[in-house]
C-alpha cells in the first residue's frame, strides 16, 4: 500500500471512529467476549467455588456432609507438616532445573534455528517432534529407556564402557528426580527453541550489520546485542515454564509415581495423593489453592512483562 | 553474511548433534516396536533387533481381536474427534474475544485478559471431585462431548492471548479500508483480518491440539468406557499391574504419537509466525 | 447410570449450593443421590473392575453374558481400569454413585466401609454360603465384624523358584525356610550359577508392603499391637526389614528390586536371571510359557517360607462389593452372587483359583492347576493381613517411603521403622 492512499485512509469518515471515547466500545466488547465467557468459564466456576468453600472444612471422605469447619486450618497445617515442604522443595528444584536447562538448550536450539543453512527446514521440523509427544508416551517411553535391567540407556552406556554395568536410573530419590528433569528437559527444550527463534526473527538485521562494521565478533555480537534483546522472551519462557513445572503431575504419575521413597512427589502429585488415595479433599483442596497462589505470583511477574514489552496499547 | 567454512562445518556439527539427540529415543520406540519380545531382553542388547516385524501394527490395524486392540483403536478415534472439536469450537469462539482484546476499547480490558489466563494457574486437581459432579449432573460423563467442554476451557484463554497479540499486528488501515468500502466490523474481521491471521491460526490451533491430545488426569477421571477414552488414558492402562509389554507400549506409543507429530511436522513453520507475533511481542 | 439423577433434583442441588455458599457453618446432607436404593432386582448395572492377568476382560465379558442369558431383565456395562486407578475411580464415583458394583483389593473395605462407600452384605450373605469358602479368604471383605462384599479372586504371593538352577548348585530340594533362602542364594552366587539369586518388588508401591507383610508375618511380627499402637517397629517387624536389607547388602537380592514390580519380577526370573522369587498365581503360568519365558518347564511353585513363626502369604484378594449410590442394590447382589457362584469359578478355575473349600477336591479345578492347586490349599488357609484401618492408604504410603528408605541404605531399619510408627501413630488416631 502506497504511502499516498494510507495518508488518506487517515482521515475515516466520522461515522466509522471510535464512538464516543473509550467506554462506549464496551457493549461491542460484551457481545464478542461471551462465548469465550461462557467456554472457559461455564463449567468450571461452579467447581472453583466449591473446591475453595472446601477448602475450609476438614474433610475426610469424598461425600457431602456435615464436615467440621477450619476456616484456614488446611492451609496452616500444609505449612506445618514437613512433607508439605518436601515437596515444595522437590518442585522447586525440579522448576529450577528444568527451567534453567530449557532455556540455555533453548537458545542454543534457537540460534541454531536461526542460522541460515541448507536443509533448515528439516531440523525445524525435527526439533518440534519432541514437544508433540504426548506426555504420557513420553513417561513410559523414559521409563523403558531407563530400566535397570533391560533398558537402552543401560547398553549404551555398557557398551560403549561408559559404566561397567547395567544400574539403576529410576532407583533412588535423587536420581529419579533428576532423570525426570532429563525427560522433561528433553521434551520442552524445543518450545522454549521456538520462542527464542521466533524473538530472534523480530530482532532487525541492521543491528547485526552495524556490529559487524564495527568489527564485533559473533560472541561479542550475541552478548551485547541478542542477549539483550531476547531478554524479555526468556522471562516469558522462564514465567511460562515456572507456572507449568508448579503444575507437573502427568509425567510423575507414569514414569514414578511419586516415587522412591517419595523422591519425585511434586506438590502437585502430593496434592493429588492426599485428596485421591487419602480421601483428605479439604486438605487436598487447601494444596491446590496453595499452588495457585504459588502460580499466581509468577502470572503477574509475567503480565508486567507483557506490559512492557507492549508497543501500542 | 560472513560464513566462514569453519563456521558452516560447525553449524552442521551442530545440527546432526541436535538431530541425533532429539531423535535417539524416537528411534528406540520405534524399533522396540517392532523387535520380538526376546530381542529386548537380551543382553548385551542389539540394536538392530534379530526378528524385527511388523505384527503388533498388524494386530492394531487389520484387527486381532483382542482389547487391546479394541482399546487403541477407539481412543485414537476418540482423541482425534476430542482434539479437533475442541480445537475448532475454542478457535470459533476466541477469534471474536481476541478482535475485542486488539481493535476495541473498553473497562477492564487487562483485567479481563488476565482473568482468562488466571485460569491456568489452578492445577487441574483443584476441581476435579467437584466438576466431575457437575458432569454426572449434565449427564456428560464417560462422553466425549463433556471432554470437548472440558478442554474448550483450557484451550480458549490461550487462543485469546496469542490471537490478540496476533491480530494487533495486522496494520488496522487494511480493515479500515475495507469499512470504508461498506463491511461490517464482523465482516472485516472475516474478509480481511482472518485470512491474514492464518499463521497466527494455525499455530493457535497447533498448540491447541497438543494440549487437548496430551491431557491426562481429566480423561483418567472422566472416562472409563471405549465410548470416550483418549490415547493417554489407554497408554497410561499399558503400563499398569501384570500388563508391562514393552513391545506393545512401544507400538502403543507410537500410534498415540503419530497424529500429534504428523501435524507439528506439517505445520511447524507456522509456529515461529504465531509465536513471533502472537507471544514475543505481547 | 441416570436412575435418581432428575431435574428435581438438580433443583434441589441449587438451593443446597446456594445455603452452603452462605453459611460458614457445616454443610448440609445432599439430598437423595447418595442414598441408593434397593431396585427390583432388575435393570442396568454398572460394573467396575480391573485388568489383570488373572481373569482377562474378555473372560469377564464371557461370565458376564452368562448371567446376562440366565437373567434377561438385568442388563450390566462393563469398565475396566488398572489397577493403579482402580482405587481413586472408586472415590470419584463414590458420590455420583456411577456404579453399582465394584471390585476392591483387600486392603479398600476398611476405608470403604468406615466411610459408608459401600454397602454392608451381611444379612445377604449367610453363614452357611461362608463356611464353605476359605476362612482366611473370607476376611479379604470383613470389617468391623460385617461383611462389605464377596471374595472374588483369591490370590497370595507363592514362592517360586528356578528347580534347574538350584539343580545346579546342588540345592537338591527347594528351601522351606528362609533361612535355608539365603543358604541356597549363597551357594547359587558362590558358584557362579546367578549373579542375584533373589528378586523381589521393592518399588514405592502396594507391592512392596506386600513382601514386608509376607516376611512380618514369618518372624512372628505384628503391625498393630491390641491397643490399636504401632508395633511394627519392633519384633518380627523390625527382623523383616532387617532380613530385607541383609539380603541387598550381601548382594544376594537384585539392586533393581527397589524399583520393580510383580511384572518385572516375572520377566527377570523368566529370562534366567533370578533363581528365588516371590509372586502372585499368575506367574506360574506364564513363567513356564515358552513364548513368554527363556526358562519354561523349569519353574516351580511351593508355599512360602517358613520363618522363626510361621509361613503365612499375603493375602492379596480382592472382592466384589455393592456401592452405596446404587439404585440396583438387588440386582447388583445377584450379580455378585452369580459371579462368585462356585460353578463359575470352577469354569474359570484355570485362570484365577475359587474361594470354596470343597473346589480343590473337585477334579475339573485340580485338573485345571496341578501343580498349583496342593500349594494353594495349603496357602490359601494360612494368610496374612495388612493392617485393617480407614486410613490404610495413608499407613501404606508412610511404611513404603521409610521401608524404601531403609533399603537404599538411607536410614537404618530401626530408625526407619521407628520414625514410620510415629507418623503412622498420629495417623491412625488423629483421623
Amino acid at each position: 500500500m502506497s504511502q499516498a492512499r494510507a495518508g488518506r485512509l487517515k482521515k475515516l469518515p466520522r461515522s466509522m471512529l471510535p464512538k464516543g471515547g473509550a467506554f462506549r466500545q464496551g457493549p461491542t466488547a460484551l457481545i464478542l467476549l461471551l462465548p469465550s465467557v461462557v467456554v472457559v468459564f461455564g463449567i468450571v466456576v461452579y467447581p472453583l467455588l466449591r473446591t475453595l468453600y472446601t477448602s475450609l472444612f476438614d474433610v475426610n471422605s469424598v461425600f457431602p456432609g456435615s464436615y467440621p469447619f477450619v476456616g484456614l486450618g488446611n492451609y496452616l497445617q500444609a505449612l506445618e507438616r514437613a512433607e508439605f515442604w518436601a515437596a515444595i522443595a522437590r518442585t522447586a528444584y525440579f522448576t529450577f532445573s528444568t527451567t534453567l536447562l530449557e532455556v540455555v538448550l533453548g537458545i542454543l536450539l534457537g540460534l541454531l534455528l536461526n542460522v541460515e543453512f541448507r536443509g533448515r527446514w528439516l531440523l525445524r521440523s525435527i526439533v518440534i517432534l519432541p514437544w508433540a509427544l504426548p506426555t504420557v508416551v513420553n513417561g513410559a517411553m523414559w521409563r523403558w529407556i531407563l530400566n535397570p535391567s533391560y533398558g537402552a540407556l543401560n547398553a549404551l552406556l555398557t557398551q560403549l564402557h561408559i559404566i561397567p554395568e547395567y544400574r539403576s536410573w529410576l532407583g533412588t530419590p535423587w536420581m529419579a528426580l533428576n532423570m525426570v528433569v532429563i525427560a522433561d528437559v528433553w521434551k520442552m527444550t524445543p518450545l522454549a527453541a521456538f520462542f527464542i527463534l521466533a524473538a530472534l526473527q523480530t530482532i532487525p538485521r541492521d543491528l547485526y550489520e552495524a556490529a559487524w562494521v564495527d568489527g564485533a565478533g559473533r560472541l561479542r555480537t550475541f552478548f551485547s546485542i541478542t542477549l539483550p534483546l531476547l531478554t524479555p522472551t526468556i522471562l516469558i519462557i522462564l514465567v511460562l515454564r515456572t507456572m507449568e513445572a508448579f503444575k507437573v503431575f502427568d509425567i510423575i504419575y507414569v514414569m514414578t509415581r511419586g516415587g522412591p521413597a517419595d523422591g519425585t512427589q511434586t506438590i502437585a502429585y502430593y496434592t493429588y495423593v492426599e485428596a485421591f488415595s487419602n480421601q483428605l479433599f479439604g486438605y487436598g483442596a487447601a494444596l491446590a489453592y496453595v499452588i495457585a497462589v504459588f502460580i499466581l505470583f509468577f502470572a503477574i511477574i509475567y503480565m508486567r512483562l507483557l506490559r512492557r514489552g507492549e508497543v501500542e496499547y | 553474511m560472513r560464513t566462514s567454512l569453519a563456521f558452516k562445518v560447525f553449524i552442521y556439527a551442530a545440527a546432526m548433534l541436535a538431530s541425533v539427540i532429539i531423535l535417539a529415543p524416537f528411534a528406540w520406540l520405534i524399533i522396540s516396536s517392532v523387535a520380538a519380545p526376546a530381542d529386548l531382553l537380551t543382553k548385551p542388547l542389539r540394536w538392530i533387533p534379530a526378528h524385527a516385524s511388523l505384527s503388533r501394527y498388524a494386530d492394531i490395524f487389520l484387527g486381532a481381536n483382542s482389547e487391546t486392540v479394541a482399546t487403541f483403536r477407539a481412543a485414537i478415534v476418540n482423541s482425534t474427534i476430542v482434539a479437533a472439536s475442541s480445537v475448532f469450537i475454542s478457535l470459533g469462539v476466541g477469534i471474536f474475544g481476541a478482535y475485542a482484546f486488539a481493535r476495541l476499547q473498553f473497562r477492564f480490558q487487562r483485567g479481563i485478559l488476565l482473568l482468562f489466563l488466571s485460569t491456568y494457574m489452578l492445577p487441574p486437581i483443584a476441581i476435579l471431585i467437584s466438576l466431575y459432579l457437575t458432569m454426572v449432573q449434565l449427564h456428560l460423563l464417560d462422553t466425549r462431548l463433556g471432554l470437548i467442554l472440558v478442554y474448550c476451557s483450557f484451550i480458549t484463554p490461550f487462543v485469546l492471548w496469542i490471537m490478540s497479540g496476533y491480530f494487533r499486528s495486522i496494520p488496522r488501515d487494511l480493515e479500515d479500508a475495507a469499512r470504508i468500502d461498506g463491511c461490517s466490523r464482523i465482516g472485516a474481521l472475516f474478509r480481511v483480518v482472518l485470512p491474514l491471521a492464518r499463521p497466527g491460526l494455525l499455530a493457535t490451533g497447533l498448540f491447541g491440539f497438543l494440549l487437548a491430545w496430551d491431557e491426562f488426569l481429566y480423561a483418567l477421571v472422566f472416562t472409563s468406557s471405549l465410548s470416550a477414552k483418549t490415547i493417554p488414558v489407554a497408554i497410561a492402562e499399558f503400563t499398569g499391574r501384570h500388563a508391562v509389554d514393552f513391545g506393545m507400549m512401544a507400538t502403543g506409543g507410537v500410534l498415540a504419537s503419530l497424529p500429534p507429530l504428523v501435524i507439528a511436522f506439517v505445520f511447524q513453520r507456522y509456529i515461529v509466525g504465531g509465536l513471533a507475533s502472537g507471544a514475543v511481542k505481547g | 447410570m441416570s436412575a435418581g439423577e432428575s431435574s428435581g433434583e438438580r433443583r434441589r442441588l441449587s438451593r443446597r449450593e446456594f445455603l452452603e455458599l452462605g453459611a460458614a457453618g457445616t454443610g448440609l446432607l445432599l439430598l437423595s443421590g447418595c442414598g441408593g436404593g434397593q431396585g427390583g432386582g432388575s435393570g442396568t448395572l454398572n460394573a467396575l473392575f480391573m485388568k489383570q492377568a488373572a481373569y482377562s476382560d474378555t473372560d469377564v465379558k464371557n461370565m458376564t453374558e452368562q448371567f446376562q442369558k440366565q437373567n434377561p431383565d438385568i442388563k450390566v456395562n462393563l469398565t475396566f481400569v488398572a489397577y493403579e486407578a482402580l482405587h481413586d475411580k472408586i472415590v470419584a464415583a463414590a458420590p455420583a454413585g456411577t456404579y453399582d458394583t465394584v471390585l476392591v483389593d483387600v486392603i479398600w473395605p476398611a476405608e470403604f466401609a468406615s466411610k459408608k462407600m459401600i454397602v454392608d452384605i451381611t444379612d445377604r450373605f449367610p453363614e452357611s454360603e461362608r463356611s464353605k469358602i476359605f476362612a482366611g479368604g473370607l476376611k479379604t471383605t470383613e470389617y468391623d465384624g460385617g461383611y462389605y462384599g464377596v471374595p472374588w479372586i483369591l490370590d497370595t504371593k507363592y514362592f517360586f523358584y528356578n528347580k534347574e538352577m538350584l539343580g545346579e548348585a546342588g540345592v537338591s530340594s527347594p528351601p522351606d525356610t528362609w533361612d535355608g533362602v539365603v543358604e541356597a542364594a549363597k551357594a547359587l552366587k558362590s558358584q557362579g550359577v546367578v549373579e542375584y539369586p533373589l528378586v523381589w518388588s521393592w518399588a514405592q508401591a502396594e507391592a512392596l508392603i506386600c513382601d514386608y507383610a509376607t516376611l512380618l508375618g514369618a518372624y512372628g511380627g505384628q503391625f498393630f499391637d491390641g491397643s490399636g499402637k504401632p508395633a511394627f517397629n519392633t519384633g518380627g517387624g523390625l527382623q523383616a526389614l532387617e532380613f530385607m536389607r541383609m539380603t541387598l547388602d550381601e548382594k544376594l537380592s537384585n539392586p533393581a528390586s527397589t524399583e520393580s514390580l510383580e511384572e518385572d519380577v516375572r520377566r527377570i526370573v523368566s529370562q534366567g536371571e533370578a533363581a528365588m522369587a516371590l509372586n502372585w498365581t499368575y506367574m506360574f503360568a506364564l513363567a513356564n510359557d515358552p513364548n513368554e519365558s527363556q526358562v519354561a518347564g523349569q519353574i516351580d511353585i511351593a508355599h512360602t517360607p517358613k520363618g522363626p513363626a510361621g509361613a503365612p502369604g499375603v493375602n492379596g484378594s480382592m472382592g466384589m462389593a455393592i456401592s452405596n449410590g446404587s439404585q440396583n442394590q438387588d440386582a447388583a447382589w445377584k450379580y455378585i452372587e452369580f459371579m462368585t457362584s462356585q460353578k463359575i469359578q470352577n469354569q474359570y478355575a484355570k485362570l484365577s483359583l475359587p474361594i470354596w473349600k470343597s473346589s480343590y477336591d473337585q477334579k475339573e479345578v485340580v485338573q485345571a492347576l496341578p501343580q498349583v492347586v496342593p500349594v494353594a490349599k495349603e496357602q490359601l488357609n494360612d494368610m496374612i493381613l495388612r493392617p485393617v484401618v480407614p486410613q490404610y492408604n495413608e499407613v501404606s504410603h508412610t511404611l513404603q517411603v521409610e521401608i524404601q528408605q531403609a533399603l537404599t541404605g538411607d536410614k537404618s531399619p530401626k530408625q526407619a521403622l521407628d520414625d514410620a510408627a510415629k507418623a503412622v501413630a498420629s495417623e491412625t488416631q488423629g483421623a
